[in-house]
């Protein structure tokens, strides 16, 4: 699994960083986190509300910081 | 709030939880004055009358009253805000002429949650939707201008006229300023990857599939996560509003920069630019000078410009827009606040 956490850098797409590493600790899954800062490369996924998390290529949320808990949903319903 | 965590999680509940907070909040508000006055006048006997005295009175009513409305109004906006989205503005904007577009843009940017870090992508999912250059930049216009923040600082410290004042100018300034530059076709000065960035995913939107609790909880985390940002800014906006306050002298800013007087809303606009501040920390001291003598008209453009044409803002901005048409955003933007200072100098004083 693919992972990429979209945003040039302020508070918000940290905070998503933070909350995605620990969904990943949480359900000990084995994938790559990477972040996205180019905004050409952001715009291109059709976002345009930063933070976003992408994985696989495919954007499963953007515009919001979600809770640990809904990381972590998606993330496993990602992996299955 | 130990008794509201017991309280069940169904709707009664969730409506008694709603209801004990409003009542804290209420009560709060309405005791603030009356505890410092106790405390500093009363049992600490400090003189009322002293410049001490009224500066820390100010500094400790005016942190508390300001908090306590923030808390309210980032609450409300946020929930508010939670049915529109980017994306679903970028739907209503898409293939709009100007003219129509320009206003509907800039009362969008009034009702979208926007973080001005999205501003690049935003900007870029725009022109890919075909909205117009000018109907994009009445968007970016008036989407920082009409924030939260200020909206909630205006009504907290001059009532809500003002606050209908300066956000029917931030609409004019936005629509105007939209308008002209979109008309002076100045597309080839757009950094070209932005028409260039082939767009390949799927749109989500943020404002689909939230239920009311998620709308609630996610209101409730903006005002912590906006709280814990600008606190330092407030209380420095504070700080010198309550020494504006107990200093200088009032119906200072009369004498040097009345309502008649030519320069002052050139200055105040030329000042704000450069000023690495937000709403949050100008707004305290603009009611300080608005008390010392400041006409309203030029503190109005002063708020305007800090948060229109913030620095942080310009920055951003620049990655999008070359040189040449960021400077005639600049020019025609402050063009149209100072025009607005103006104007509304004339009319309170007349």
């Amino acid at each position: 699994m693919i992972i990429k956490v979209l945003g040039p850098g302020c508070a918000n797409c940290r905070n998503l960083e933070k909350a995605t590493r620990q969904a990943l600790a949480d359900l000990g899954l084995d994938a790559t986190l990477e972040k996205v800062t180019d905004y050409p490369t952001i715009a291109g996924y059709g976002v345009m509300s930063t933070p976003a998390l992408v994985v696989d290529d495919k954007v499963l949320l953007s515009g919001r910081v979600p809770k640990a808990e809904e990381v972590r949903t998606l993330l496993a319903t990602a992996a299955a | 709030m130990s008794v509201a965590a017991h309280l069940p999680v169904t709707r009664r509940g969730r409506v008694l939880r709603g209801v004990a907070a409003g009542a804290v909040w209420l009560l709060a508000y309405q005791l603030n004055e009356h505890l410092w006055d106790w405390l500093l006048f009363d049992a600490l006997g400090l003189d009322p009358a002293s410049r001490l005295g009224q500066s820390i009175h100010f500094f400790l009513y005016d942190t508390v009253k300001i908090g306590l409305l923030l808390v309210l109004v980032i609450f409300a906006v946020t929930f508010l805000r939670s049915y529109m989205s980017v994306e679903r503005t970028r739907s209503l904007l898409g293939g709009r002429r100007e003219g129509v577009g320009n206003v509907l843009a800039a009362g969008l940017g009034v009702v979208t949650p926007f973080c001005s870090c999205s501003a690049v992508p935003a900007f870029i999912g725009f022109v890919a939707a075909g909205v117009p250059l000018g109907v994009t930049l009445s968007f970016l216009i008036a989407s920082p201008m009409v924030n939260e923040i200020a909206i909630g600082l205006l009504l907290t410290l001059f009532g809500w006229k003002v606050t209908a004042v300066y956000i029917g100018a931030g609409l004019l300034v936005a629509i105007t300023a939209g308008w002209v530059v979109g008309r002076l076709r100045l597309e080839r000065w757009v950094e070209p990857f932005v028409f260039e960035t082939r767009l390949h995913g799927e749109v989500v939107d943020p404002a689909a599939g939230l239920t009311f609790e998620d709308r609630v909880s996610l209101s409730a985390a903006e005002v912590g996560i906006v709280l814990r940002r600008i606190w330092p800014y407030l209380l420095a906006g504070i700080g010198v509003g309550a020494l504006i306050h107990g200093w200088i002298p009032t119906d200072f800013f009369t004498t040097y920069a009345g309502p008649g007087s030519a320069f002052g809303v050139l200055v105040a606009v030329v000042v704000a630019v450069p000023l690495y501040s937000n709403a949050a920390g100008v707004m305290p001291m603009v009611q300080a000078l608005y008390d010392k003598g400041l006409p309203m008209g030029t503190l109005l453009a002063f708020m305007m410009a800090v948060v229109a044409l913030s620095l942080p803002e310009l920055i951003l901005l620049r990655r999008v827009l070359k040189p040449p048409l960021l400077a005639v955003f600049v020019g025609v933007v402050a063009a149209g606040i100072v025009a607005v200072g103006y104007l509304f100098n004339a009319l309170l004083a007349g």
